[in-house]
């Protein structure tokens, strides 16, 4: 199990041919107080940087991109009661959306943890 | 917000305090203030309505409209000074009493909004008001105000050497009994002088979240002795811009640049009240032919409150009616913290003004229901003194 970053500051964890996405730790830092979560549908196909979901702060919406082109299996309803997850929980509890990685060789040009921790320095 | 490099914004004599506290810094208006502290928007929000918040608005523009050559009776000083501004604005300010503020409107010739603003008589001098501005539109108000006046009169802008503070929420008044306990006898839109330390402070009872509370002009030696003294009550925490806009919002108090500009006059934006009666039965006010044609219901768009079912509408969103047809723009909008869901301001035509008729917001090329509602959309809680007989 892997998990890989990109520099607009969402991870991927990677288990098998699925991916887990969400926003890091520092990323809902820098937002604050999530209010608003708007997922993508199941079964949306998105490729590489497509907008995949909006989280909204009090003050101003922020687009989520696709770190890698797939399919949306599996979206975090719990977000739809409970935004405050992704402030509270980022890495676990709030996550956002399953995606079926079409291209495994574009998990390898994400971040890793060193280059992601530089970024964010 | 202007965009503005580090070396040419201003800072406030509390940028160390705002710093040390972790507040995240942001240009607005030109000035480095802090958006949030590290408890995050939603609890500085909530930490007003329900205890005491404390603002630094030193990037406002608070100044004193001084007659040049006063006779030394109050009255007649009064009329002079009130006959300097009126020409400009639309409310009545030969009618406040001593130490009276009135929320007004600088208005240009077509009868748009060139700023709003608060005018308080003196409650000490004849011919002296205090004039408080806008951040953004302060050079343009204190010029526009110092040519009109010519040489009956002085503007003084108090901005610069002192610090504006706001105190807001229910508990600012039991805090503000230990620092300057005058001023907890002063009703809504009253101000007075007070002493702190060993100078003077102007109070007065306003503010720009729909809560009691006070606004405090402090000279810049004294002011991080005031926010000090302030913060050492445990009442009180520090509330950054982002929770002064969601608070003003849920208040249904308009935001100059946004839901109101130099196009939209009084009657439209829903500030009828700062029309004075006088100034309308002498209709001596710029742009009074548009403003009392409006006022007899001569209107193509008007202000109205939105409670948005879903994400939230920003400024910029398209109004549209039921079948999808846009009727206008959100001016305003966002998360109220104080009812958990999205609340906005826009402009729609009067037809579809009313209260309880179902709208739509486009956010993201998607309609989502809005349901016009009455603002403020969190009552206020004024202090109100009861009126002397």
């Amino acid at each position: 199990m892997t998990t890989k970053f990109t520099p607009d500051h969402e991870y991927i964890r990677v288990e098998g041919a699925t991916g887990i996405v969400g926003i890091t730790p520092y990323a809902q830092e820098a937002l604050g107080d999530i209010v608003f979560v708007e997922l993508p549908s199941v079964g949306k196909v998105l490729k590489k940087g497509d907008e995949a979901a909006v989280v909204e702060s009090v003050k101003a919406a922020s687009e989520i991109y696709a770190p890698v082109s797939g399919t949306v299996t599996e979206v975090n309803e719990a977000l739809t009661g409970n935004p405050g997850l992704i402030n509270t929980d980022p890495e676990a509890e709030g996550w956002i959306y399953k995606i079926a990685i079409a291209d495994a060789g574009e998990i390898d040009g994400l971040l890793d943890d060193a280059a992601y921790a530089d970024l964010t320095k | 917000m202007a965009q503005s490099t580090a070396e040419t914004l201003k800072t406030t004599p509390l940028i160390e305090r705002h710093i040390a506290a972790g507040g995240r810094m942001v240009p607005f208006g030109g000035y480095n203030l802090p958006v949030q502290y590290p408890t995050g928007i939603m609890t500085e929000h909530k930490w007003t309505r329900e205890q005491a918040g404390l603002f630094d608005v030193s990037h406002m523009g608070p100044s004193f409209l001084i007659l040049n050559n006063p006779s030394g009776d109050a009255e007649a000083d009064h009329a002079a000074i009130a006959a300097v501004i009126e020409p400009l604005i639309s409310g009545d300010i030969a009618g406040l009493k001593p130490g009276q503020i009135r929320y007004t409107l600088l208005l240009n010739e077509t009868g748009g909004a060139l700023d709003d603003l608060m005018v308080g008589r003196s409650p000490l001098f004849g011919g002296s008001l205090y004039v408080v501005v806008n951040a953004g539109t302060k050079d343009a108000d204190f010029a526009r105000i110092a040519a009109a006046a010519g040489d009956r009169a002085k503007l003084t802008r108090a901005d610069g050497d002192n610090a504006l503070l706001a105190l807001q929420g229910p508990e600012a008044v039991n805090v503000m009994a230990h620092i300057a306990p005058g001023a907890v006898d002063l009703g809504f839109m009253q101000y007075g002088a007070f002493d702190f330390a060993d100078q003077k402070i102007i109070v007065a009872r306003s503010g720009y979240t729909g809560e009691d509370g006070f606004e405090i002009l402090v000279p810049n030696a004294n002011a991080t002795a005031l926010w000090d003294a302030l913060l050492a009550d445990d009442r009180v925490k520090p509330v950054g811009l982002g929770a002064r806009d969601s608070l003003r919002l849920e208040a249904g108090l308009p935001l100059y640049g946004h839901d109101l500009n130099e196009t939209i006059s009084p009657i439209e934006a829903g500030l009828g009240f700062a029309v004075s009666k006088r100034r309308r039965e002498a209709a001596d006010f710029p742009g009074a032919a548009r403003i009392l044609a409006e006022g007899e219901g001569g209107l193509t768009r008007v202000r109205v409150g939105l409670i948005v079912e879903g994400a939230p509408a920003r400024e910029g969103a398209e109004i549209l009616d039921a079948s999808g047809t846009v009727l206008g723009v959100v001016t305003s909008g966002g998360f109220a913290p104080s009812l958990g869901k999205a609340i906005a301001l826009g402009f729609v035509p009067p037809s579809h003004a009313a209260n309880g008729t179902t709208l739509q917001v486009s956010v993201r090329g998607r309609a989502q229901s809005a349901q016009v509602v009455e603002t403020p959309f969190v009552p206020h809680r004024y202090f109100r003194k009861p009126k002397a007989s």
